[in-house]
Order: C-alpha cells, then structure tokens, then sequence
C-alpha cells in the first residue's frame, strides 16, 4: 500500500531561527516534489537579501512568495515582510496588507492556518525559535486538519518562548533539535519509493 | 530511510472545513442579493478569515449565524462592509514610492493642463493627504483634481475629516521626510490634543465618493490612477477586470500606481503597461485594452 506523501512543508521561526532555517534549507536535495513555504518574522525590504543568505548553501531555489503565484513543488519560498502570506485552496499566493496579528506581520499563524486548509492531511509543519507566541494556534490547525508538525526542542532554541508556547498548546508529532530537524526534512523531501513501514 | 507519511485522521474538522467552505458561499450570495455587494470575485482565504473575525465580533459561533442577521438587520450592512475591508496605510506609506513619483511622475503630469487623480480604494485617506500635500508642493495643486473612492462608506467619511491620531505622527513624519518632502509636515495640519486634523485647503481639491470596483465601471479620465493594496484582496480575473476598468479610464500615457508587492505579470492586460519604476509599481498606459 502506497499512502500519499506530503505535498507541502510550512516552517515558521523568529529570534534565532535564521541559521537553523538555513541548515533545513541546505538539508533539501535539488529534486523534490514537496513546496516548502516559510515564515520568518522580518521587516519590510529585506526580502531580497533573506532569499540570497537562505539560498547560497543551497541546491534547491529559495524565492520570495508572490502573490498571485502559483505554489510549486520543487521550491522554497520566503514570505516577504509587511504582508501577511497566505495560501489559497488552489494552491496559489495571497498577500494581506491587514493589522499585525501577534504582533508580527507576516504572521506565522496566518500561513500555517491557510497552508492547513489548502493542503489538509498533505502539509507537515515545522515551529521553530522565537520569542513570542505566533505559530502555536496555526501548528494546532495543521494537526486537526490531519497534517504532521514538529517543534525545535527549546532546550536547543536559542529563543525559546515560540517553541514552548507551541509545546503548551499541542503535542506536536516530534520535539527536535536543529540536526533531527533536518534529517525530517530530508526524509520528508525524500522522491524515491515510499514502503509503508 | 522512509518518505515520510501523513497521518489519516482530521476527519471531523474536515468535513466541518468543507460544510465551512459552503456556508461562506451562502453568506456572499445573501450579502450579494440582499445588499448587492459582490464578494465572490475576493481571494478566498483572506476573505474567509475577515468572515470569520465578523462572526466573532459580533459574538456569533459561525459564519452561517451571520446570514440571518444580514438579512434582517439593515443596519448591519455598514458594519460587514467594513469588516470585508482592509483599510490600513500611513501618511506616504512606502516613501520610496512617493519619492520616485515626485522625480518620474510629477514632471510628466506637470506637462497636462489639468490632472485629474483616481485614488481607488482610499479608505481612511491617509494616501489621498499624501498626494494633496505633493501635487501642492510640486506646484500642481490648483489644476488637480483627486477622486477619491472606496466602498467602506465610513471610512469615507472618516477620509473627508481628515482627522488621525497623534500617535501615528512619528511615523508620519519620518516617512514624510524619506518621501522627499520639501517643507515641514506640520505646515499641512492642526495639532489639537490627541489629534491631527489636516489642513482645509488640502482637502479642497478632493472629492470622495462611493465607488465599487467590482461593479462600478469608469469613474473619471484620468491622468494618474493609485490603487496601492487593493489587487491583493482579489483574485486574478477580478484583478484583470479591474486592471482593464483603469486601462479605460486613464488618458493615453496616464500612470498607474499599484501597491508594492501587486504585480502585473499574471494579468490578461500587462502588456497595457510598461513600467516607469518596476520596485515602486508604477507603469504607463501605452495601449488601449482590448475586449
């Protein structure tokens, strides 16, 4: 029996998640057939140098999520700041210039809770460092909609409040460090025969 | 090493997903039939969580106890109108905006003997202030005119005040000062106490009125057209039939000034345009729009 495989990986991080989004993203191998979004709390106009510092360790391509786009597998995709990044069923980009929500606009909630209703069983999520509460309600939704999810252990966090608010809220399907995070990832990107172990 | 597998269950928030996905469809065609505001061409997802933060303010449990209320409270329409709305922007929000249509845009509507300005979608007016203040100090003042439209009736009213919170001054000021503005902020409004009202005259210029872009055709001929975060909120064939309603109404060689993160590259009618400054978002009519 084959089971369907993730279409989709939503990762979300703040304070001190910039090198370990970097290490998932030099983790993935240059063909896969899962999209990967992620949300990281950055101000407006730096969304150029973040693709550049997230992409030059590595092989797949890192770009900004534009609206109107289609999501594709095959690539990463980086909010830009000063919107809210969402996901539509059609699996196409939106952006909303709405209020910050949790303080922070992008807002990892706003991705994840759009990404769980696009891609439902199909999405996995990952949680990372950070020093606010924003992702825990939007990993939540990923796992009722039937979707796996993952949170950096906050004892490796170097901001661990994000991570803790997620831990207070679901249980996730794994608590990782940085290394076990991208050995997910891998295996999550993985395009060969899946056995059903 | 294995693929990964997702799990199986989620099935009940599934089928309430799904039954959620259908309510939302009822409740548009209600406010469509009973109010006639059209929101079936919105991008789904935002339009859903603005529903669904409707619903929780106004205390009900889900987006399906909104529809009786919508049919029989009329006074509630101003109300969801509202809530459907995303009026967010700042005095010269995006400076580098309104500094490249200060060196690229404002010599070229200098050579027209009248300008007329379309702000689409200009919610609480903080834009419409903004081009007031630069058409003033470009010299441009007294041969504009600037239209200023948006479905949210109160924010228009609130607009025509011309009244914002002191609190957002520092903001206001910096991004003043990054636009390129040549006097000082507060030449163009009154402090009193907690407020900002904007100086009378800048307002003399402007016209607001009630405009629906989504139903509502050519407004005026004009020779600059913002609508800055409004193409967001649609999806793509209403953002093309918005793309060609300013195509019509803007002169040969008029500007067309989106928001900063809106592009025309997926629009049936890109080849309208071609870009005056790509980062800014401002393009020019070089052709007509066909049918």
């Amino acid at each position: 029996m084959r089971r369907a495989r993730c279409a989709a990986l939503a990762i979300g991080g703040s304070a001190g998640s910039l090198p370990v989004i970097r290490g998932l993203i030099a983790a993935l191998p240059c063909e896969m057939s899962l999209a990967v979004v992620v949300c990281m709390h950055t101000s407006a106009h730096v969304i150029d140098d973040l693709c550049a510092v997230l992409g030059d360790t590595a092989t797949v391509s890192v770009v900004e999520a534009i609206d109107g786009a289609a999501v594709e597998p095959g690539r990463v995709y980086i909010a830009p700041g000063g919107y809210h990044l969402l996901v539509e069923r059609k699996a196409r980009f939106a952006l909303c210039a709405g209020q910050r929500i949790n303080h922070v606009r992008p807002a990892i909630d706003v991705l994840f809770e759009t990404m769980a209703e696009a891609y439902r069983g199909r999405l996995a999520g990952i949680l990372l460092s950070g020093r606010n509460h924003d992702g825990a309600i939007g990993l939540t939704r990923i796992r009722a909609l039937g979707g796996h999810v993952r949170v950096q252990d906050p004892e490796t966090a170097e901001a661990p409040e994000m991570p803790r608010a997620a831990l207070a809220l679901a249980a996730p399907d794994g608590q990782n460090s940085p290394d076990e995070l991208q050995k997910f990832v891998r295996a999550l990107a993985w395009i060969g025969p899946i056995s059903d172990a | 090493m294995n693929g990964f597998q997702p799990r199986g269950d989620g099935g009940g928030e599934l089928s309430a997903l799904d039954l959620e996905e259908q309510v939302l469809d009822v409740f548009v065609q209600a406010l469509r039939i009973r109010h006639g505001y059209d929101f079936s061409g919105y991008a789904r997802a935002s339009l859903k969580r603005r529903v669904r933060q409707l619903a929780s303010d106004l205390e009900v449990a889900r987006i399906g106890d909104l529809i009786p209320r919508l049919l029989y409270e009329p006074a509630l329409c101003d109300t969801i109108i509202e809530h459907l709305s995303v009026p967010v922007s700042d005095l010269f929000r995006d400076p580098w905006v309104f500094a490249s249509l200060r060196e690229k845009v404002m010599p070229v509507l200098a050579s027209w003997p009248r300008i007329n300005v379309w702000q689409a979608g200009c919610a609480y007016g903080e834009e419409v202030f903004s081009l007031a203040i630069m058409l003033f100090e470009c010299g441009l003042a007294r041969r504009s005119q600037i239209y200023a439209t948006d479905i949210n009736d109160h924010a228009l009213e609130k607009a025509a005040e011309g009244i914002f919170g002191v609190e957002r001054l520092a903001d206001f000021e910096s991004n003043y000062r990054a636009a390129g503005g040549t006097a000082a902020l507060s030449d163009y409004y009154h402090a009193r106490y907690a407020l900002l009202r904007m100086r009378r005259e800048l307002g003399e210029r402007v016209t607001f009125a009630h405009h629906n872009l989504v139903t509502d055709g050519v407004f005026a001929e004009a020779h600059m057209i913002l609508c800055r975060n409004v193409l967001i909120y649609f999806s793509q064939p209403l953002k093309d039939r918005v793309v060609k309603l300013f195509a019509d109404s803007l002169v040969h060689g008029g500007f067309l000034v989106l928001g900063d993160k809106e592009t025309l590259q997926f629009s049936r009618y890109a080849d309208c345009f071609s870009p005056v400054d790509e980062q800014a978002r401002i393009y020019r009519l070089r052709r007509r729009a066909h049918a």
